[in-house]
């Protein structure tokens, strides 16, 4: 049986860690090689790299740090941030990245996700949605939070569905960095909406509200805060999801307590 | 014991940096090749596969490839099959229909069905039969859309489920096919990596 994936998150900024509220006031969280290699320990499933790097020198040493990253972990890795092109798609797998997100860009022009699913296959095309609330609905924003597109964010999951993704990175952008629980109205929305596995981000706190958002639709809970503050490991998250009945990968080397 | 000698076949679209990291992990010298004489010169050869079935087939055709695979499993040296390479051993796929692929696996794949999420992202536990010797019991990263639904006769299987029976693993001799990708199924995927490099013919 398929089981629920927790992922960490690490925001880097010119090969370094870095952790934000809104994306904005960035503090360095340390070193994206040692910090990765410590959560597959914990038992992450997965990790996610997302460059913030604003100037083309930060994102040279994102992408090495992507490379080196890749030499040492034995997870899945997903990498977004400044994915222009298909060609820039194509030198984050050549450096290491198992998938490759795409946002702003593919908001301006869907087809990017076709040509990336075209050329290296849907399992490595993932669309990552920033959503605020917008009424009784959410809109796309884009540009770190900074533009609103009037998109429609579950029409658009929709479509970048049918133009290639083959999985959504689902952010909200109200709850990005809040700590105070996942939007789960959104996630259930989206999740219930398109066919491939949505993950979910922005806003926890507590593995209270990853178990939350897996129960809403979720297939994986992505948090980076909670983990990089060490408030929590991995393994108590996945600790609540069993405890819950939400079916995990146990934390390797360990045997997981039986809730049943 | 001596190194193994390991070429990881170029199949054209493939992302092969996570298959290098994993070997080299697990003890091996990896290099990437795909002529027929660097895959003859090799003890050990890595299939990999990202990207559609089709396109994957063509390369392999077009650079002489297949026929060099097809001597390599003759000659009863370990072949390492991953994802899309698992179902290029494979009569056809749904993914690409009218493609022949090498058909050593006398069944065709098929797409999961309607109902549970597709592609299937993420870590499944498999259950290896009687006589695996190089799969075992536990949980592997599987990212597929397309999937072999019955054991095939002649193998040693290990099954999984999502939305019904799969199969996640197939093992003969020193001929291991996975669907699952062991180079990203953390330490439980490096042992089976270090298993399967201490086989020989």
């Amino acid at each position: 049986m398929l089981t629920a994936r927790v992922i960490p998150c690490l925001d880097v900024d010119a090969g370094r860690v870095v952790k934000g509220v809104r994306f904005q006031g960035l503090k360095d969280a340390g070193d994206p090689v040692e910090l990765a290699r410590a959560y597959e320990r914990q038992g992450a499933d997965e990790i996610v790299m997302l460059d913030v790097s604003a100037t083309p020198e930060g994102r040279h040493n994102a992408r090495d740090a992507v490379a080196a990253v890749r030499q040492a972990l034995g997870i899945p890795l997903t990498v977004g941030g400044g994915v222009r092109t298909v060609d820039d798609a194509g030198a984050l797998l050549e450096a290491g990245a198992d998938k490759v997100a795409a946002n702003t860009a593919a908001v301006s022009r869907p087809e990017l996700l076709g040509e990336i699913a075209g050329r290296f296959g849907r399992q490595c095309t993932v669309v990552a949605v920033d959503a605020a609330a917008s009424g009784e609905t959410w809109e796309v924003v884009t540009l770190s939070g900074r533009t609103r597109t009037g998109l429609d964010a579950i029409h658009w999951a929709i479509r970048a569905v049918e133009h290639g993704a083959g999985e959504i990175l689902l952010t909200s952008w109200d709850r990005d960095g809040t700590r105070s629980g996942y939007e789960t109205r959104l996630i259930a929305a989206v999740s219930a909406a398109v066919p491939v596995p949505v993950i979910a981000s922005g806003g926890a706190a507590s593995p209270a509200h990853l178990v939350e958002a897996l129960r809403h639709g979720a297939d994986a809970v992505l948090a980076a805060s909670i983990f990089h503050e060490s408030d929590y490991t991995v393994g108590d998250v996945k600790q609540a999801m069993a405890g819950a009945g939400i079916p995990t990968r146990p934390v390797p080397g360990h045997i997981q307590e039986s809730h049943t | 014991m001596t190194v193994p000698d390991v070429v990881v076949c170029r199949t054209g679209t493939a992302n092969l940096a996570s298959v290098l990291a994993a070997l080299r992990r697990a003890g091996g010298v990896p290099r990437t090749g795909r002529s027929p004489d660097e895959i003859q010169a090799a003890t050990h050869v890595v299939l990999p596969g990202v990207g559609t079935f089709g396109a994957a087939m063509d390369t392999l055709r077009d650079t002489g490839t297949a026929d060099a695979l097809r001597q390599h499993i003759d000659n009863g040296k370990p072949l390492l099959a991953i994802c899309v390479g698992f179902q290029l051993l494979c009569r056809s796929s749904e993914e690409s229909p009218g493609v022949s692929g090498l058909g050593l696996i006398d069944d065709g794949v098929t797409r999961f069905p309607d109902g549970v999420r597709v592609p299937q992202f993420g870590w499944n536990s498999l259950a290896p039969g009687s006589g695996c010797r190089t799969l075992v019991a536990g949980h592997a990263y599987f990212a597929n859309s397309y999937r072999l639904e019955s054991a095939p006769r002649g193998w040693c299987a290990a099954m999984a489920d999502h939305g019904g029976p799969f199969v996640a693993a197939l093992e003969r001799d020193t001929l291991v096919a996975c669907q699952f990708h062991p180079e990203l199924s953390g330490c439980w995927g490096e042992a089976l990596i270090r298993r399967w490099l201490a086989t020989s013919c």
